[in-house]
């Protein structure tokens, strides 16, 4: 099981959270794009084999909605490689 | 290719079984394919089959990173159905039970289909509102999808236990007399046999490092570990890679990977002769042909390459399992595997045409394995003609654009 380290909390337990995918950049505006920019936008993934920034939502605690890296092979969480810390983000 | 029948066994017998000659060739790579597919696969070796069989293309290169079949062709829990939501998705799957039905013959291979039905536990009103409404939109289209009494579950499934203290009785169930179960090796080894006696090639331990492209960006063909091969269509059929493989060629795909694990039991004499399923509680149960329980649940719910065991998932699963079958306590587990299944964004496959020219993808298979004859068939006609075969229509990477998305909830995404 996953061992989380959430900003509030502190290092919790994965079955506390609820897994939100790969930390994607905020939605552009579609009045602004192609509809096949905005499809993209929408669906499509970097599912990245190896380290990547995903969103865990604290769902059974404080609720708030962190960033960390993890390996998508290992499962190694690591620190942020860009040196951010776990942000919030509003839902 | 050198036929099975009980002539040739017999004749073989006589010398030993060392008469026997390999059932496909290992020839050098050449520099050029009319076609090459990546990942040799139950998908990738049907497409090459179905290339040189309907559409007369034999000049074809199936390349593949490991060993043949080892993949998620060998890494699945070897179902196959169609029960499913979306009328597409219904005649697709119905098309690839009745061609696996006639398998065995026509690749003169024996796969183990044993067609012995999946019956789905219902545990909430919710479900069974759900799987009514399948069962009429199949209906439509002809796989059986009865409803049956909870009496009918019992008498079907007599391993269950005392029902009365589990936490969610079952309500009623839903039986699919087309479901099967085949030999997973078997249908991989099958399909490179009757490709390589049709011409193709088949190159394992060859993995692809990049594309070769021209000025106008056009796929020409794929660097590999042992060399370019130039091509005229490179079709990928890399399930669990592709998102990995297509960001070669710069292709970004509408699609997650992530882990689906299962586990065997110990062999106990024949106690399940039908597949079972519970998506209330995200559990389902088989016995194979050696007496081992086959037993899977959902998806790990995070992105996942590993392969492994989520350990929170087979704690859900097993908790499931010995409350509906509480005598399998008992058992011990002998051996636990995942596979990297990939989802679209939808939970539909994708056979499709991709942005970069000369380059195609088929993948998407939420558990691939039932639709490995279908996807085969639908993929080689998309190669072969340019467009896509009418079972696949709807399979398209261009349904995203204009969001006329295909959401499918016969998948085990559906929990």
């Amino acid at each position: 099981m996953l061992q989380i380290s959430c900003p509030w909390c502190g290092t919790r337990p994965e079955g506390e959270f609820i897994c939100l995918g790969e930390a994607v950049p905020p939605r552009p505006d579609p009045a602004a794009l192609s509809e096949a920019e905005w499809a993209a936008a929408l669906a499509n993934r970097a599912n990245i084999r190896g380290l990547h920034a995903e969103r865990w939502w604290h769902v059974r605690s404080c609720g708030r909605i962190l960033t960390i890296w993890r390996d998508t092979v290992s499962h190694a969480i690591v620190p942020p490689p860009d040196g951010t810390a776990a942000l919030e983000v509003k839902p | 290719m050198q036929r099975f029948s009980f002539l040739s066994l017999a004749r073989n017998a006589l010398s030993h079984h060392e008469g026997w000659r390999r059932a496909w060739r290992s020839p050098p790579l050449r520099e050029a394919y009319d076609v090459v597919i990546v990942g040799a696969g139950g998908h990738g070796l049907s497409t090459a089959y179905h290339l040189a069989k309907e559409h007369g293309i034999s000049n074809v290169a199936v390349i593949e990173k490991g060993w043949l079949g080892g993949g998620n062709t060998a890494r699945n829990t070897h179902t196959i159905r169609a029960n499913f939501l979306r009328d597409v998705s219904i005649r697709f799957h119905d098309v690839s039970v009745k061609l696996y039905e006639q398998l065995s013959r026509e690749l003169n291979y024996n796969i183990l289909f044993s067609q012995r039905s999946m019956i789905d536990l219902i545990q909430s009103w919710g479900k069974l509102r759900d799987l009514r409404r399948r069962s009429l939109a199949m209906a439509l289209h002809g796989p059986a999808y009865d409803l049956i009494s909870v009496d009918e579950l019992r008498r079907r499934i007599p391993a269950m236990g005392d029902l009365s203290g589990v936490r969610l009785p079952p309500l009623a169930g839903m039986a699919h007399p087309q479901a099967a179960m085949a030999r997973h090796d078997a249908v991989a080894w099958s399909y490179a046999r009757a490709a390589d006696a049709r011409g193709v090639e088949i190159h394992q331990h060859t993995e692809v490092t990049g594309f070769l492209r021209d000025a106008r960006g056009r796929i020409t063909g794929v660097e590999t570990s042992r060399g370019t091969v130039r091509a005229g269509q490179v079709a990928l059929a890399t399930a669990g890679n592709t998102s990995h493989v297509a960001a070669k060629a710069g292709l970004s795909l509408p699609l997650v990977t992530r882990n689906l694990q299962a586990f065997v039991s110990e062999p106990v004499k024949p106690i399940i002769d039908v597949i079972v399923n519970c998506p209330d509680v995200g559990l389902y149960v088989m016995q194979s042909d050696k007496g081992e329980l086959v037993i899977g649940g959902g998806t790990d719910p995070i992105p996942s390459y590993r392969q492994g065991c989520h350990v929170a998932t087979f704690e859900d699963v097993v908790a499931s399992l010995v409350e509906l079958f509480p005598r399998f306590k008992a058992l011990r587990m002998m051996r636990q595997w995942g596979g990297a299944i990939e989802f679209a964004y939808d939970a539909s496959p994708i056979i499709s045409k991709t942005g970069v020219e000369g380059l195609l993808v088929s993948t998407g298979w939420y558990g691939g394995f039932k639709s490995i004859p279908v996807g085969g068939l639908t993929y080689a006609h998309l190669i072969a003609t340019g467009t896509p075969h009418p079972l696949a229509e709807a399979f398209g990477l261009d349904r995203f654009t204009g969001l006329r998305f295909l959401l499918e909830a016969g998948t085990v995404a559906q929990r």
